[in-house]
C-alpha cells in the first residue's frame, strides 16, 4: 500500500465523519498503522470557562478518531472499524489557545481485533496532555458493509 | 417544628444550582447535553444531532461523542453530589469548581443509534481528593446499555473543609 493511498483513506475516513468535521479535525500525517490528526483550539470546546481549557470530552473524541484512522490505514486493510474500548489518561490541561495534535499507532492486529495506543499533545510536545490505549473491531470487506 | 419550604422555592433553588453548572461549560452547550432532575437524581440526555455521527454507513454515533457524553454525565453528577448539602443549607454554590478527570475507560457495547441517548452516573467512592464514578448509557431500553464507563476524578480543593 502506497503512502498516497493511505493518506487518501485517512482523509476520506475523516471527511466522512460529521463529528470529526464538527470539531475541525485534520489529518496531517499517515503511514502503515499510524496517523496524526490535529484539532484547532475553539472556544465552543472549552470545559472550564475560568481557565479556557478544552473539555476532556473533545480530547477523547480526537484520540478516538485518530486511533480509528490508524486502524484504517493498517497494512491488513480493514474495510471498517469501531471502538470496542478506550482508556484515556489525562496528564495535564492543554494550554488554552494551542492546537491539539494526536498521534495514534495501531501496533497489533488479529483477524477481528486491532490494538492501539495514542498520545495527545499541545505545542509543548515534550509533555503529553493525554494518552489512550484501546481495542477496535476489524471489519473485513466480505463481512458485509464496506 | 420548622415549616417546610414552599415547593417552588425548593425547585427553583435546585434547578438554578444545576443550571449554573451546565451553563458555565461551553462544551456542554455545544454538544447540547441536557439533564433531567428528579429530587437529587440526574439523568443526562444527549439529544440527537447529525453532527454526532461517526459512522455514516450504519449510521452510528461517534465513539468520541459518546465518550464526551459519559464523561460529562460523570462530572456533573460528582459536582451535583458535592454541592447538594451546601445548596440545601442556602449557600451560594454557583461558583464551585468542577472535578478534573484523571482517567476514563469507556466500554462500547453496541453501536449508538441515530437517536437520543441517556446516561446515569453512580458514585462508587468519593473521598476528599479522589472519586471513582461509573456511568451507564442507553437509548431505547434502560437494560440494553450501548456504552458504560468508569473514571477517576480529582476533586476540587475548597479553602475550608466543613
Amino acid at each position: 500500500m502506497t503512502n498516497e493511498r493511505q493518506t487518501l483513506i485517512a482523509k476520506q475516513f475523516i471527511s466522512a465523519l460529521p463529528y470529526a468535521h464538527a470539531l475541525d479535525m485534520e489529518v496531517t500525517d499517515v503511514g502503515d498503522g499510524y496517523a496524526t490528526i490535529t484539532m484547532p483550539y475553539d472556544l465552543r470546546l472549552v470545559g472550564d470557562p475560568e481557565t479556557g481549557v478544552i473539555h476532556g470530552g473533545a480530547v477523547s473524541a480526537l484520540l478516538d478518531t485518530c486511533a480509528g484512522a490508524s486502524v484504517m490505514v493498517h497494512g491488513s486493510k480493514p474495510a471498517g472499524t469501531a471502538t470496542l474500548d478506550l482508556r484515556i489518561d489525562y496528564m495535564r490541561s492543554a494550554k488554552p489557545g494551542d492546537m491539539i495534535t494526536a498521534r495514534a499507532e495501531c501496533y497489533h492486529v488479529t483477524r477481528s481485533v486491532a490494538f492501539i495506543r495514542a498520545t495527545a499533545m499541545d505545542a509543548d510536545t515534550s509533555r503529553p496532555v493525554a494518552t489512550a490505549t484501546g481495542a477496535f473491531t476489524i471489519q473485513t470487506a466480505k463481512g458485509g458493509k464496506t | 417544628m420548622k415549616r417546610p419550604e414552599p415547593v417552588q422555592v425548593i425547585k427553583q433553588r435546585r434547578d438554578k444550582a444545576l443550571q449554573s453548572v451546565l451553563q458555565g461549560v461551553p462544551y456542554i452547550q455545544f454538544m447540547g447535553f441536557k439533564f433531567d432532575r428528579r429530587g437529587d437524581e440526574l439523568t443526562g440526555i444527549m439529544p440527537y444531532q447529525d453532527m454526532l455521527i461517526g459512522n455514516p454507513m450504519l449510521p452510528a454515533l461517534h465513539g468520541g461523542a459518546t465518550a464526551a457524553f459519559l464523561e460529562t454525565t460523570a462530572i456533573v453528577e460528582l459536582s451535583w453530589a458535592m454541592m447538594w448539602d451546601r445548596m440545601e443549607d442556602g449557600e451560594d454554590v454557583t461558583k464551585l469548581r468542577l472535578p478534573k478527570t484523571i482517567d476514563f475507560t469507556i466500554d462500547y457495547l453496541r453501536a449508538g443509534l441515530p437517536r437520543d441517548a441517556y446516561a446515569r452516573a453512580t458514585i462508587n467512592r468519593s473521598g476528599r481528593r479522589y472519586a471513582s464514578v461509573h456511568v451507564e448509557a442507553w437509548q431505547d431500553n434502560r437494560t440494553r446499555l450501548f456504552a458504560q464507563a468508569t473514571g477517576h476524578f480529582l476533586m476540587p480543593q475548597t479553602d475550608t473543609n466543613t
